[in-house]
């Protein structure tokens, strides 16, 4: 009879684990099903094309957008993982017990504020920020990738000190044992062999910037355009789903789910290579 | 061992009774989908389904044994529904052609949609022409001081979302057959957000629902068109050009449940909800 139990609890957290599988399994059919034949109908070279109007002009390009998520994504990983990057060697290496304390809650307590909240604050002190000192209108790439900086910290933040504990004592002892230098150790030892770590936190980072769709769709003012500098307006994938779904109806509710399948395609590309990066270490 | 047998026992005796009820629930839920046949059908114009569709809801609440369904698909398809007998009531977001006059015997204004091209309160410019506002929205004029009064400052063009009826009200009314919005231009999903942005941009221009202009934080400018003011009084004379009437059309004046809708969206209850959403009130709309 224990047997029996014990093999009832078995399926019984497997098909739980199962219910979790077949949820992506079947959000990502349902993508496929919604956006794949727009795709076949108008051609890929047309569905990469320049121009998204797809009620007025029936045009359904979304290479605008592709080059709108690269820009906000490239400028949030420049500002935010260098800081990110320093936060955790602080944490891990200098700051003492007391701070850490302090340190540590505070960067989770910023992965809970909810987007909407982020976008928001950009959109009420950012983007006039950005349209007083530097002219524009403010709702900018700049804004975007500012905002989205701030959101990947404590993912990069967590996963870099994480990497960093978890190196073996005797790296940091031995170097130190050479006569390295506290700053030289981290430099020459410590960062090095944490490397696979801090590149996952990177590439995480930048999969959750990618994402992330209610923060910019309040700061970037959305113009499905080719942008020119980092003050110009651009459209990413996550807001063209966002900002249109609401009216949108045949040809054009398939063009947002076929935005969809490339964000899925984007997203899965990032994520299998952090795991990959990580799994190559051990 | 005889204990949790037992235990075992029960506890299948409590596993069956959850799966009856889930059963039952299952059954209920599923019955519950075939709706009762729909027996008012409305279809027309995408600018008046979601505020039909809106009323239907509220209607629906207050005769639960009636069903109206509420359809998209354009004006044009609306009249041409009528026409074929598909649908009860269409819906029209223009006023009706002669030739589409021959044959629908019955129109009611159920509102008029005004647009407000809007401004922040210090931009000194506060009346243009249509030819104007097309120009901005196509980027030939990109500086206000290209504009009578205008100070030296790069306009930044808001709009409305692929989709919208407001976008597709200022397309129609403002820019014409074949002239686009620039896609530089940057894109809003509601009333709302674009009013908020042109509140706190100096040099920002965008269009909203007339009736929403007033309401709000901080205030904005409503642009004259060719010196004629935007308000309720202009677009109810006909004297202000960015209107554009919803209509509701049938062949002949309709009987039984889809009268009695019409009615409903006509009575003051009706019309406040319209109101609420930005229409100003139709023409013939019961006093």
């Amino acid at each position: 009879m224990r047997k029996f139990k014990e093999k009832l609890s078995g399926r019984v957290f497997f098909a739980l684990a199962f219910s979790s599988i077949s949820a992506l399994a079947l959000i990502t059919v349902f993508i496929l099903i919604k956006g794949l034949p727009i795709i076949g109908k108008i051609g890929l070279s047309e569905f990469f094309g320049m121009t998204w109007a797809p009620v007025s002009q029936n045009k359904f390009g979304i290479f605008p957008m592709i080059v709108g998520t690269v820009s906000v994504t490239l400028g949030a990983a420049l500002i935010g993982v260098p800081i990110g990057i320093c936060c955790s060697i602080f944490l891990a290496e200098y700051a003492p017990a007391a701070v850490r304390n302090i340190f540590r809650p505070a960067i989770q307590l910023l992965a809970g504020i909810p987007s909407v909240v982020y976008g928001f604050w950009g959109l009420i002190f950012i983007v006039p920020l950005i349209r007083e000192y530097l002219g524009g209108p403010g709702l900018s790439i700049l804004a975007g990738a500012i905002i989205l900086a701030i959101m990947i910290l404590p993912t990069v933040i967590s996963i870099s000190e994480v990497s960093l504990l978890s190196l073996p004592r005797q790296y940091k002892e031995g170097a130190l044992a050479l006569g390295m230098t506290h700053w030289q150790t981290i430099k020459s030892v410590l960062l090095p062999s944490a490397k696979s770590g801090i590149v996952a936190a990177v590439i995480l980072g930048i999969g959750r910037a990618v994402g992330e769709t209610m923060a910019v769709i309040l700061v970037l003012g959305n113009a499905p355009a080719l942008p020119a500098s980092l003050k110009d307006s651009v459209r990413t994938l996550t807001t063209n789903i966002g900002i249109e779904m609401g009216y949108a109806s045949g040809d054009h509710q398939e063009a947002l789910f076929a935005t969809g399948i490339v964000l899925f395609i984007i997203i899965m590309i990032l994520n299998s290579t952090a795991q990959y990066v990580t799994r190559k270490k051990h | 061992m005889r204990n949790s047998e037992c235990g075992i026992k029960r506890n299948y005796k409590n596993m069956r009774s959850v799966i009856v009820i889930l059963c039952v629930i299952s059954v209920c839920l599923l019955s519950g989908c075939s709706r009762p046949q729909a027996n008012v059908i409305v279809l027309g114009s995408t600018s008046v389904e979601p505020y039909a569709g809106k009323l239907a809801e509220i209607y629906a609440h207050i005769h639960p044994d009636r069903e109206i369904d509420v359809q998209g698909g354009g004006s044009g398809v609306g009249i041409a529904a009528v026409e074929s007998g598909i649908a009860d009531i269409g819906m029209s977001s223009r006023a009706l052609k002669e030739e589409e006059k021959e044959f629908i015997g019955w129109e009611k204004e159920i509102a008029k949609d005004g647009l407000a091209i809007i401004v922040h309160p210090d931009n000194p410019v506060s009346d243009l022409t249509l030819e104007e506002i097309r120009g901005i929205y196509t980027m030939e004029v990109t500086n206000w001081s290209q504009l009578p009064g205008g100070d030296d400052a790069p306009i930044h063009i808001i709009t409305r979302e692929e989709g919208s009826g407001t976008r597709s009200a200022f397309e129609e009314l403002v820019m014409g057959k074949g002239v686009w919005i620039t896609q530089k231009a940057m894109v809003q999903s509601s009333n709302g957000a674009v009013r908020q942005i042109v509140s706190g941009d100096k040099n920002a221009i965008g269009f909203i629902s007339l009736g929403l202009v007033e309401i709000g934080e901080k205030p904005v400018k409503a642009l004259a068109l060719n010196g004629v003011a935007a308000t309720r009084e202009n677009i109810e004379n006909g004297s202000y050009e960015l209107s554009r009437p919803f209509l509701f059309v049938a062949l002949t004046e309709p009987d039984g449940p889809a009268k009695q809708f019409v009615e409903y969206v006509l009575s003051p209850e009706g019309q406040q909800i319209l109101i609420a959403e930005g229409f100003i009130r139709g023409a013939d709309a019961a006093p």
